[in-house]
């Protein structure tokens, strides 16, 4: 990663007595030496600007796509706008902060926090903290943001079970790499069970999963906290190929009553394929998949819609899962497709649950034009069947751009 | 009787341990390389002192390789790091090294080494403008191909590797020593190769070969992307075909994972001639270290260019 401010160190290098020394030293002093970074510059600036366009014959776009960073939009939108900052904060921790601006469907602009958090750097015997908020490590997709997002849109599994804006929290997680032969990385962690970011647990809007009124609930005690652990490992089959299994979980307090409970599983496996001649990291073939269930157990409550009907108490269980693979074509250029399945699995009746738990199915492909490593041109095709609701088709562009400093990649 | 059975375990355990041959031998260090040809190079100064490991591919293009968990481990067990410092792998050693947690690793601490320390890196850009492409902001970072260069690699891996396996130092330092020598005694074979095509003008598909193009005085005056990072288009093709006709340039030079292709199509509007040259020891047969790979690329230019006169 670089800076954005730079200046020049003018100096020159003699180091040694032989033929080749002398010949470098006269190189050296002919010629200014390498920049180094300006004294100011110990933080990375970027910025990742998304805009999108497109149309769908649905008209209740809002349940359509149940991301909060999808394209919900006929017409243009911009649905991520996104301010990173990170660096060393000492020897001991670097800092990460990412500020996003989105519009809403009525062109107003919103601001939010999506993570500010600190990353230890020298813990011994493996370890590594992480505190603030930011994006949980739970399966694969859910800690990614939107700029490395394989489809325009979050996979409806993760927008249903984890909630629209992801699974994101204040807290604390720590992780450990184990001493094993392969990779095998073991995290937890300890976070806020409240609002938005952590929709299935004690969020003010979780009468869209069990109809009844959300009470008041604060933390008491360590129940009413939201526990996130995850094992995850890798191994590479040949040079070529790489595998990543992982499993994750997510245990909480719901607000559907004071001791009422959620309990998250998620199974996630990724395989990816690249030529061992690979320019610019094509051609290559991945796949992922994702299996979420969700066991959302509902206390006795008001309907939220009179206030007054009790609502028995019921275990309501949501499944679902997604498989998807994408193909590097050439340099620059990605095609995909993805396949994806929700479903209710309990018998609480119709009209007492929440009206966001229909059975659903979605298919979508896509193609990636990267016309350089900073900008990306996408075109996408959805084809959502909803039980209650029926067929619908969609297509949407999207213009991504990135300036200032160049991330690494994760895999 | 159980006390019996483990007396005669303890006797036979500590019989073994006396007849074992003197104090074991201390294990090689674990060096991590970003790329093949720094690999190749603490190889030759470590000797079997060190067990050394590359991250990247030789047959791969080093910008992209991907930050995969087996590398994460990898670093993690490592007591010495070697990377480019220029950037080369800004898109994904960070992350690993992020996810790695090792101290030993970390920038300024005796088990990191910046290659680039003490090179004078070429095209430091004046101003950080990506219309220019993906242009490195502390230089172009393919400075290996200048033995002069390498030179420097060498000691400051050398250096390291004293600070971190002080009992070893001396064998380092004798393994340097032979480097260098047989450095010295290179050079100037490489140089005559190359002298009589002293000004030739040649084409690369990236701006990889700057270093080694100044170092034996030729010229590369086009590539086939049309800035760092952009792919080759039709119209930039069509200024390179005249570019190389009216400057009577003949050699195009590509990476194994480069787009050999595109240098046909411009070879044969130019009576051109691509010759394939990775930078990288062990991406072509009877190249793994530094000296066969010098070897191979000055026999492979000399050979075109003479093909070319």
């Amino acid at each position: 990663m670089h800076s954005l401010r730079f200046t020049l160190c003018v100096g020159a290098l003699f180091l040694g007595t032989s033929a080749l020394d002398a010949q470098q030293s006269t190189d050296s002093t002919a010629r200014a030496a390498a920049p180094a970074r300006a004294p100011g510059a110990y933080m990375n600036v970027s910025f990742v600007g998304l805009t999108s366009a497109g149309t769908s014959t649905a008209r209740d776009l809002d349940r359509l796509q149940v991301g909060d960073h999808d394209p919900r939009v006929r017409g243009f939108t911009v649905p991520n706008a996104e301010l990173a900052l990170d660096g060393a904060v000492d020897p001991y921790f670097k800092g990460f902060i990412n500020i996003v601006h989105k519009l809403d469907a009525a062109g107003e602009t919103g601001v939010e926090l999506e993570e500010m958090y600190v990353l230890s750097t020298a813990l011994p015997n493996n370890l590594q903290l992480k505190v603030g908020q930011f994006f949980t490590e739970f399966g694969r997709h859910n800690p990614q943001h939107p700029h490395s997002w394989a489809f325009a849109d979050a996979p409806l599994v993760l927008g249903r079970l984890l909630g629209p804006e992801a699974l994101r929290s204040q807290g604390a997680r720590v992780s450990w790499l184990l001493p094993t032969p392969i990779f095998a990385e073991a995290t937890f962690a300890v976070l806020n069970s409240a609002g938005g970011t952590a929709a299935p647990f004690r969020s003010e809007e979780s009468s869209l999963i069990h109809g009844g009124t959300p009470i008041e609930r604060g933390v008491e005690d360590a129940k009413d906290l939201l526990y996130v652990p995850r094992l995850s490992t890798s191994f590479d089959p040949t040079s070529t190929q790489t595998i990543v299994i992982g499993a994750s979980g997510a245990f909480g307090p719901n607000n559907s009553g004071p001791d009422a409970s959620t309990r998250v599983l998620g199974a996630d496996l990724y395989w990816k394929w690249k030529s061992p001649t690979a320019h610019q990291g094509f051609p290559f073939i991945a796949f992922q998949s994702e299996v979420l269930t969700r066991r959302y157990e509902a206390a006795t409550r008001f309907w939220e819609d009179d206030g007054i009907t009790v609502l028995p108490a019921s275990t309501l269980n949501d499944v679902g899962g997604y498989a998807q693979v994408q193909w590097g074509i050439k340099p620059m250029l990605v095609a995909a497709l993805r396949a994806e399945s929700l479903q209710r699995d309990d018998n609480a009746p119709v009209g007492i649950t929440g009206p966001d738990r229909e059975d659903r199915a979605r298919f979508s492909t896509n193609l990636t034009w990267f016309p350089s490593e900073y900008s990306k041109f996408r075109v996408q095709y959805n084809y959502d069947h909803r039980n209650a609701l029926g067929n619908d088709s969609s297509i949407w562009f999207q213009l991504e751009f990135l300036l200032g400093a160049h991330a690494a990649h994760k895999f | 009787m159980r006390i019996k059975t483990l007396v005669a375990l303890a006797t036979a355990a500590a019989v073994l341990i006396a007849a074992a041959p003197g104090a074991p031998a201390a294990r090689p260090l674990n060096v991590v390389a970003t790329t093949p040809d720094l690999a190749a190079l603490a190889r030759a100064i470590g000797g079997d002192a060190v067990d050394v490991k590359a991250l990247a591919k030789p047959t791969e293009d080093p910008h992209f390789v991907d930050a995969k968990p087996s590398h994460i481990l990898t670093l993690n067990r490592a007591d010495m790091l070697i990377d480019g410092g220029a950037e080369l792998e800004m898109g994904w050693l960070p992350a690993l090294l992020e996810s790695a947690r090792n101290t030993k690793l970390a920038a300024g601490a005796p088990g990191r080494v910046n290659a680039s320390e003490g090179i004078h890196l070429l095209e430091v850009p004046t101003s950080f403008d990506r219309s220019r492409g993906d242009v490195h902001a502390l230089g172009n970072p393919h400075f290996m191909l200048d033995p002069v260069n390498v030179r420097t690699v060498a000691k400051n891996i050398a250096d390291h590797l004293a600070k971190v396996d002080a009992p070893r130092a001396a064998q380092y330092q004798s393994n340097l020593a032979a480097f260098l020598a047989q450095l010295d005694a290179k050079l100037p074979q490489w140089q005559s190769a190359l002298a009589p095509y002293a000004g030739a003008r040649i084409v690369t598909y990236h701006r990889d070969f700057v270093y080694l193009a100044e170092r034996f005085k030729l010229a590369v005056i086009e590539t086939l992307e049309p800035k760092p990072g952009i792919a080759p288009s039709p119209s930039h093709l069509a200024e390179v075909i005249t570019a190389m006709k009216a400057q009577h340039a003949r050699v195009i030079v590509v990476q194994p994972f480069q787009n050999r292709r595109t240098a046909e199509t411009v070879a044969r509007q130019t009576q051109g001639i691509v010759t394939d040259i990775s930078q990288q020891p062990g991406a072509m047969p009877g190249t793994d270290t530094y000296f066969t790979l010098m070897d191979n690329i000055v026999g492979k230019l000399a050979k075109a260019l003479s093909e070319a006169k």
